[in-house]
């Protein structure tokens, strides 16, 4: 139940947004997510977008699978930190 | 338009290394490793992608209190079916209820005797049904940890300030750090590491947990939902563990701020404060509960209706206490796939789209 799926706010009207999620359009609330704006990544839990997905993050974690798929070394830590 | 980077977090040739790693970093370890995933969303994505039976010898990981319909405990859920059979009520609950067994019936069977109950995805939807419904008195059954209840303390400011005051709520909400305390407590448990929730954690955030590390030396590390999280997740306990180290580490670092979410919080804050709450397993916990405030009491369903539950007891047989709390394992349980399975569920643990029977039973029978 505390599943939440990422989204894309493809347009925002004071504390409700349109979000793409898949292909699919829905509402969300972004009344816990102030910052939210237009053309984020969200993620939405219940009908309420509950947090930002930082894409920087994300890319900074793929490198890090695509480093040990390389077998690079120095970098064996295994953390995302 | 689906995220761009979400399939490099399933690629077979990511989770391959990344499996690869976790056996490298087990092979560290001087003892056999017990790893509680304490989310219900993370026992159902171990289980489906086969990740608990491809673990490497020394490490177990076994599944926690962390589905929130298995939690709340059948006062609870007798509490709320009474009032869904008092006929100027019509309550309303994510879906994942409708099937739960309570003592003397679920609400699938207070439906059928005349109850009124609407199936909803999101708190606005209740709200939409309060104001469609001017002379009847919605309820909402409030359940879930720190993810929901943010969610569920929006549509009671809303209510509040719209003046809506048919929509209530029963709040059986929990907050999912006194739970771990309490585990840890428990000399039986024995776990060694918890893999803790990502979805909890993006609300109260990372330091959450920093109690549990610290005073009962358990490492924590917070994990993203696809396999590849998991994998890697897996890794830095093993390495905590392997060094001797206790902390709270952010595997999930796209999904997770280092502070969570402050305004869900407050908006939790606002609506809610700590109480006591029954756990299903695990007992009364204090404090890990979430009452609503004197300010809100227009909108607080226990406050309104008088209900006699003292009838509830937990389902005869049912092995889901031990099973929340790690102690049991679903093939532990004599009905599990007999005479309990998700189309004669016995406990709530057969329902629950996150319940552990269920993913045992669909993934790993
Ligand atoms: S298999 Fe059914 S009866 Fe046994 S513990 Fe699970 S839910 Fe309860």
């Amino acid at each position: 139940m505390c599943l939440a799926i990422p989204a894309r706010i493809i347009d925002i009207d004071k504390q409700m947004a349109t979000v793409d999620v898949g292909g699919v359009t829905r509402q969300a609330s972004v009344v816990l997510l102030p910052e939210a704006g237009l053309g984020d990544y969200v993620l939405m839990h219940a009908g309420f977008a509950i947090s930002l997905v930082d894409e920087k993050e994300a890319l900074e974690t793929i490198r890090l699978f695509q480093q040990l798929l390389d077998g690079m070394p120095g970098d064996d830590s295994g953390s995302a930190l | 338009m689906p995220l761009p980077y979400l399939d490099e977090f399933r690629q077979e040739a990511h989770v391959r290394v990344l499996m690869e790693q976790l056996d490298e970093h087990a092979a560290r370890l001087s003892k056999p490793v017990r790893i509680m995933e304490v989310c219900g969303t993370h026992t159902m994505a171990i289980s489906r992608h086969g990740i608990r039976q491809a673990l490497p010898k020394n490490l177990r990981l076994i599944s926690g209190p962390g589905c929130p319909v298995c939690v709340t405990a059948n006062t609870d859920i007798d509490a709320f079916i009474e009032m869904a059979l008092m006929p100027e009520v019509i309550v309303a609950t994510f879906g994942d209820m409708l099937r739960v067994p309570g003592t003397r019936m679920g609400l699938a069977e207070a439906r059928s005797q005349g109850a009124r109950v609407q199936v909803v995805y999101s708190t606005l939807d209740a709200l939409r049904i309060a104001r469609d419904n001017p002379d009847s008195t919605v309820v909402f059954f409030g359940i879930g940890f720190e993810t929901t209840a943010p969610t569920v303390a929006a549509a009671i400011l809303e209510a509040s300030e719209t003046g809506l005051d048919n929509f209530m709520v029963m709040s059986a909400h929990k907050v999912v750090p006194p739970a771990l305390a309490a585990l840890c407590g428990t000399p039986e448990l024995a776990v060694d590491a918890f893999l803790c929730p990502g979805h909890v954690t993006a609300i109260i955030g990372p330091g959450a947990y920093e109690p549990v590390a610290r005073d009962f030396g358990i490492p924590c590390v917070i994990a993203g939902f696809e396999p590849a999280d998991i994998l890697q997740s897996l890794s830095m306990l093993c390495d905590q563990v392997a060094e001797g180290r206790a902390e709270v580490e952010l595997q999930y670092t796209r999904g997770v701020r280092p502070d969570g979410n402050p305004a869900a919080r407050s908006m939790i804050e606002k609506i809610f404060e700590p109480g006591d709450a029954e756990w299903r397993g695990l007992g009364i916990i204090p404090g890990s509960g979430l009452a609503i405030r004197e300010e809100f009491a227009a909108h607080d369903a226990a406050r309104h209706f008088e209900v006699d539950v003292s009838y509830s007891r937990e389902p005869k047989g049912c092995l889901c206490g031990a099973i929340l709390t790690g102690q049991k394992i679903p093939r532990d349980c004599p009905l599990f796939g007999k005479s309990c399975s998700p189309d004669h569920p016995v406990g709530p643990c057969m329902v629950s789209s996150e319940g552990t029977c269920a993913a045992y039973y669909q993934y790993e029978i």
